[in-house]
């Protein structure tokens, strides 16, 4: 496969203080590609009102409904919040390996990958001492998730197969590897139901905002994304990432090690995607199920691609994704409009963005002219 | 009798995996590497499942598939040739949007209402004689009529692209479109067709399944097979017997895996249904080395 073609640009030198024009045009710029997703996201719920009249629903209902369920009650906003977390924890993970040019559709299968790592620390070395616990259940996730990810990241580098199809079979085995483990050798004790003991108590994220569910991994992703940025953008493996994403065989000339960085790059993305895992059973369910993601990982595609793959705007996606979720969950239960519709309305609005994203880039040819 | 039954559902197993493999061969030959064929699969499924559902009629069912299937290529078609927008990112929004709107007008049409049930599916039709023949008859001659149509288009699909102009065309456009565009040749039309006419079978493959393997429409039913049908093209060398034989080969995987679920081993049968994707990962490795690939695979023209 060739390298995608809208990479992000190698680092441009800052332009001339004095050029108070250029200035002006950039940060009108800044404003409209910062407008962009949220007008993708608009074209795309329209597009969704569309599909939801000619199935007979209403759709100004159906949205009124999703706006109550996003932000009707504290416990609305919590469960918007709840959703957005691992989302931003995938779309980091998206976010990390397009930096350096590869294509991780597999956020799912590490997601799984993280919570099994986290829930097997979680229930058999319980004994443990508190936060020793805690912390090594978080390690295990990242570990998880970023082992799943080295995989593709190791064919890429051996024999340059396409990471698109080998992350998607990797999370097919990784559901496998779940739903085997919940039925058979992790099954719990009592043996009821497909699905793990709880983990111990002293491995669980503490609540913040009580009585909601909400804890401390919402504030945990935001720290990852955080973190994430100043790695890419700041430090010298990020530069080294970015300039292998950017333009692998330039990399190569200057005499960057791209296989090394291409391998740390997969392990630090799927470790972001285990770790949404792991907070997300330390945090909110305590134990592992079959079918513990309802497709975080595929949604942290969407999370990374409309804010053009850069980890802090995944916050505000992920959020905005999270709401969406949340939103259509509500609508699904009270005005019994399936909440599958929230697929389409990401595949819409990442459509959106390609095409707003072509009109940008033609604007600004037309500028340079 | 064994053996004759694991080979026969081969066949049948192969047949919606080929059909995709050949159309995403003709694409990725002209140049164009679609990576949403399990959305358009996905969109042909359901389709197909409705139409029949509520006309009765499997031949308006196929065709419909193949109509959705395509007005969804076009989407594909106008984002990834004529915007020049980047193909993995169109096809990984195509294969949600397939997602969606196939699992909506499944909830709505059929799990909201109440209706839950079978369509009609297409009948095996042994071939008079053909049948006949011992061994080779039951495999080959007593299926339904989508497996003898892949046996009609393997042949036909691998003549056009080998053999005349308009596949000359074709693989020139994947090599070096502006070649092509210098002779004065239609460089967009032939991709926008190429495009289409992946989607076409993409979406016949899709509607293969609630209507030839199974006779209900299930939420993601494709289960990866548009990814397998992408992987089976690099593999075989995007040659179109290729990936008739390679389709064979997936289609042994999901047969033995069936078998073997019957059977009752003292395997875990998530094992068992891993086994398609672990080949796949065991095809891309064997296929590595792959020099034959399109030159312009995945890069846009730019006119002028």
């Amino acid at each position: 496969m060739s390298e995608p073609s809208t990479t992000p640009a190698m680092p441009k030198p800052p332009a001339s203080r004095l050029d108070l024009r250029s200035r002006s045009g950039q940060l009108w710029g800044a404003v409209r590609r910062s407008l962009m997703p949220l007008l993708a996201v608009a074209a795309a719920l329209l597009v969704g009102a569309i599909l939801l009249l000619i199935f007979g629903y209403d759709p100004i209902q159906a949205y009124a409904t999703m706006w109550h369920g996003i932000f009707g009650s504290q416990r609305n906003i919590s469960e918007v919040l709840l959703k957005a977390t691992p989302v931003v924890f995938t779309g980091v993970a998206v976010a990390i390996a397009y930096s350096c040019g590869i294509w991780n559709i597999g956020a799912e299968g590490q997601f799984y990958l993280g919570a099994i790592g986290a829930t097997y620390v979680g229930v058999y070395w319980g004994d443990l001492p508190g936060f020793a616990l805690l912390l090594l259940v978080m390690f295990a996730g990242f570990i998880g998730g970023g082992l799943w990810a080295v995989i593709p990241g190791l064919l890429k580098t051996w024999i340059n197969a396409n990471e698109v199809v080998v992350t998607i079979m990797l999370n097919y085995i990784a559901l496998g590897i779940s739903s085997y483990l919940v039925t058979g050798p992790m099954k719990e004790a009592s043996g009821y139901f497909p699905q793990t003991d709880m983990i111990a108590d002293a491995a669980r994220l503490p609540r913040i905002w009580l009585p909601t569910r909400l804890h401390v991994g919402v504030i945990l992703a935001v720290i990852l994304a955080i973190l994430v940025t100043i790695l890419l953008y700041r430090t010298p493996l990020g530069f080294e990432i970015r300039t292998i994403g950017s333009n692998r065989n330039a990399a190569r000339f200057a005499g960057m090690p791209v296989k090394r960085t291409i391998i740390i790059a997969m392990l630090l993305s799927g470790g972001s995607a285990g770790l949404g895992g792991a907070v997300e059973i330390a945090g909110l369910t305590g134990r592992l199920f079959a079918h513990i993601s309802p497709g975080y990982g595929f949604d942290g595609i969407a999370v990374s691609l409309i804010v053009n793959n850069n980890p802090l705007g995944t916050i505000f996606s992920g959020l905005l994704f999270g709401g969406l979720r949340a939103g259509s969950e509500i609508m699904q239960i009270s005005a019994g409009i399936p909440s599958v519709l929230i697929q389409i309305i990401q595949g819409m609005t990442i459509a959106f963005v390609i095409a707003f994203g072509v009109y940008n880039i033609l604007q600004t040819q037309q500028q340079k002219i | 009798m064994e053996l004759i039954a694991l080979l026969s559902a081969t066949v049948r197993m192969a047949t919606p995996l080929i059909f995709v493999a050949i159309g995403e061969t003709y694409s990725e030959r002209a140049g164009v590497m679609n990576i949403g064929l399990e959305g358009l699969m996905l969109i042909g499924a359901i389709t197909a499942y409705t139409a029949v559902f509520f006309t009765g009629s499997l031949f308006f069912g196929l065709i419909a598939a193949m109509l959705a299937a395509m007005l969804f290529g076009f989407g594909f078609a106008y984002l990834a040739v004529t915007i020049k927008a980047n193909q993995i990112v169109t096809g990984a929004a195509l294969n949600m949007i397939g997602l969606g709107v196939s699992g909506f007008i499944y909830r709505v049409v059929f799990a909201n209402t109440g209706i839950v049930s079978a369509v009609k599916t297409l009948p095996a039709i042994p071939l008079p004689f053909l049948s006949e023949i011992p061994f080779a008859g039951p495999i080959l001659f007593n299926q339904n009529a989508l497996v003898y149509f892949v046996f009609i288009l393997t042949p036909i699909t691998a003549f056009v692209l080998n053999k005349t102009s308009l596949g000359l065309s074709i693989r020139a456009v994947g090599e070096h479109p502006r070649a092509v565009d210098s002779v004065g040749l239609p460089v967009f039309r032939l991709r926008y067709g190429c495009i289409l006419f992946a989607a076409a079978l993409a979406g016949l493959g899709g509607a293969y399944l609630p209507i030839a393997h199974a006779n209900q429409f299930v939420e993601g039913l494709t289960a990866g097979r548009g990814f397998i049908a992408l992987t089976m093209v690099p593999f075989a060398g995007w040659t179109i017997p290729g990936v008739f034989l390679g389709g064979l080969l997936f289609g042994a995987a999901y047969a033995l895996q069936l078998r073997l679920q019957v059977a009752q081993l003292a395997i875990a049968y998530q094992f068992l249904q891993t086994l398609p994707y672990l080949l796949t990962l065991a095809v891309l490795i064997l296929s590595r080395n792959r020099t034959e690939q399109p030159k312009a695979l995945c890069v846009p023209y730019e006119a002028g």
